[in-house]
């Protein structure tokens, strides 16, 4: 791309491709933006009309908006506990050496492949439910009263049922950080006199920050979107113990048909995500840095 | 105090054998220097030392007492690594005071020794960098100095200078020889460069396929060479070794003769040849010589510049001697 004359070729032969990326986000985020100044809801069609920014005070003062936003911290921070924590546990053990290391690599990665729809329901009937459920019979077993998982604790259940998923993500990433880590500086570190757990704490574990800051990144952005896990299991209930941002602005849009609001809703998330994006990159973002 | 003696030290990997039963004695204060093709189980053997690996068989002690069981970091052994090993998150201080403070020693008598270290090394002005932005021979530098500070009974070096650039590589040899000259602290080296052996060493260990061929001071080694291969191991250029009826002549299946007992004339000598490549270093000129008869070229050294040229014809004496024998088993005759 040395002279002016290729690289403004190359400017060429890229545009296609920029502006229908950059179409595929604009257009539904200008529509999204224009119907949330709307009064707009799908019983009464034809009736829209401009409303300014009373959509946005009814969002932002619902009481149920406090809950989600809680809910959603809650969620995102309690899996990426989960997952970084047993995913450097996890990892760590898949590094040594033992029979059938190939087979259960590869058990240890297949949550991953199944769908979140899937998943939850899996949980939901087969492991938590009070009456038929595993746990259930593992607390008759012992003689103990059967919980009912995603009615006394649904937020928890959940926040148990994604980390599951996204475990094999951590997992995965921070076992090949542990592959890259040069033997010898373990060595010399044992001959400088570090036990294990110094070692682990000065040696292994800054060696995977780099590591454990993509998988915080990466699971962050998809962690604040979770929604079948939700409407599968406990459809935000009971009450909003369980709703998150992204499922109240579902059931704000689907199920109470206001589009205007859901389309609010919609505005407030983005922002809130992109304010949360600003603070990951500024607190973590310099691990990346060579 | 630093004395390290091996007693019949065996290591297998599984049903491999890479090290055979060996006895060696390194005694306090001395440069050894171990040296071999690659693969010839001189890094093994060092960190059987280390205690990096676990011996197969025998005994090593350390000081007279049995190290066989002892953990790396309580042997007082300091070990310098070919990747040099530094932890990269670190800044130059903070490595150096690694291993001090794993021991928990107290932060002032750190600082001491980091800033002694830092003096001896020329690294005082890099102390808060990091090593990604340390050139290859600070690097080397700062592994040294992680090793110093601990103020060990012996060196351990793992072919250190191999990521060096030649230059570099001259005057880091100079460089850990005076430490050596200064400290009088023991030291175990491990190269497959066999300049390197000659140049540091007191006492070379000469190994092949995990067997000691020869122990002795590089000058013994290069007199006496007790067989074939070490006489061809030792020595640059490498000496010539010669096989077949020459070698009859003097009742030897191989006979070995370096290149600067070998004398040139122009017009009369034992064998008659034809220069072929020449090497001239100034100094010294290497001909590479076609002997009609013989298997290789014969490699001849003339002081300071000579008038030969590719496909003149030169008659060569060799300096009987200095000649080397060797008998069908290739050890020496003496």
């Amino acid at each position: 791309m040395a002279t002016k004359h290729s690289r403004a070729s190359a400017r060429i032969m890229i545009s296609p491709a920029v502006i229908l990326l950059l179409g595929w986000m604009l257009i539904p985020l200008s529509m999204t933006l224009y119907f949330s100044f709307l009064r707009y809801n799908l019983l009464m069609p034809g009736m829209e009309e401009f409303t300014g920014l009373t959509n946005y005070k009814y969002f932002l003062t619902d009481p149920a908006f406090f809950a989600a936003l809680t809910n959603t911290i809650l969620l995102v921070c309690g899996v990426l506990l989960v997952t970084v924590i047993g995913g450097v546990f996890l990892a760590l053990l898949l590094d040594q050496p033992f029979f059938g290391q190939g087979i259960v690599r590869i058990l240890v990665i297949a949550p991953f492949f199944v769908m979140p729809t899937v998943s939850a329901l899996v949980w939901k009937n087969m492991f938590m439910n009070p009456v038929n459920g595993l746990f259930a019979h593992l607390f008759k077993f012992f003689g103990l009263e059967p919980f009912d998982f995603l009615a006394q604790a649904p937020l928890a259940s959940i926040i148990g049922i994604v980390s599951w998923q996204w475990l094999p993500f951590a997992t995965l990433i921070l076992l090949t950080a542990f592959q890259s880590l040069d033997q010898e500086q373990l060595e010399a570190s044992e001959m400088d006199g570090a036990p294990w757990i110094k070692r682990f704490w000065f040696i292994m574990l800054p060696h995977l920050s780099r590591a454990i800051t993509v998988v915080i990144l990466i699971q962050t952005i998809f962690l604040l979107s979770v929604f079948a896990e939700i409407l599968v299991t406990t459809n935000g209930g009971p009450g909003t113990a369980s709703t998150n941002l992204t499922y109240l602005i579902y059931m704000q849009s689907l199920l109470q048909f206001d589009v205007g609001g859901g389309s609010a809703g919609g505005v407030v998330a983005i922002i809130l995500a992109n304010i949360v994006a600003i603070f990951l990159m500024r607190m973590i973002g310099k691990n990346l840095d060579a | 105090m630093g004395r390290i003696t091996l007693d019949k030290v065996s290591k297998a990997f599984g049903d491999v054998e890479v090290i055979p039963p060996l006895d060696l004695t390194i005694e306090d204060g001395e440069f050894v220097v171990f040296v071999g093709p690659s693969g010839c189980g001189k890094s093994t053997l060092l960190r059987l030392i280390a205690g990096l690996e676990d011996v197969s068989g025998g005994e090593i002690r350390i000081n007279g007492q049995d190290a066989t069981q002892t953990p790396p970091a309580k042997r007082g052994l300091a070990m310098v690594f070919q990747s040099y090993a530094l932890y990269p998150h670190m800044s130059v201080r903070k490595n150096i005071a690694f291993p001090m403070r794993m021991a928990s020693m107290p932060k002032d008598e750190q600082d001491r020794r980091i800033e002694a270290a830092a003096k001896a090394l020329n690294l005082t002005d890099y102390l808060d960098r990091r090593p990604g932005q340390l050139s290859g021979g600070q690097r080397q530098r700062v592994a040294i100095g992680r090793a110093i500070v601990r103020e060990p009974d012996a060196f351990l070096f793992d072919e250190p200078l191999s990521n060096l650039d030649a230059a570099l590589r001259v005057g880091m040899r100079l460089e850990i020889s005076e430490l050596h000259k200064r400290l009088t602290t023991t030291m175990v080296y491990v190269t497959h460069d066999q300049v390197e052996a000659m140049t540091m060493a007191d006492k070379i260990v000469v190994l092949q396929a995990g067997r000691i061929e020869q122990v002795g001071s590089p000058m013994e080694l290069y007199r006496t060479p007790r067989n074939v291969f070490v006489a061809g191991f030792i020595g640059s250029p490498k000496m010539n070794l010669l096989t077949g009826l020459e070698a009859e002549k003097h009742s030897a299946t191989t006979i070995g003769i370096r290149p600067e007992h070998i004398a040139i004339s122009s017009d009369s000598g034992t064998w008659k040849g034809t220069v072929g490549v020449s090497e001239h270093l100034g100094s010294d000129t290497f001909f590479h010589v076609t002997v009609e008869g013989f298997h290789d070229p014969l490699t001849v050294r003339a002081s300071g510049e000579v008038a030969l040229y590719y496909g003149d014809t030169i008659y060569l004496t060799p300096d009987l001697t200095h000649l080397h024998r060797f008998d069908a088993q290739g050890l020496r005759i003496a």
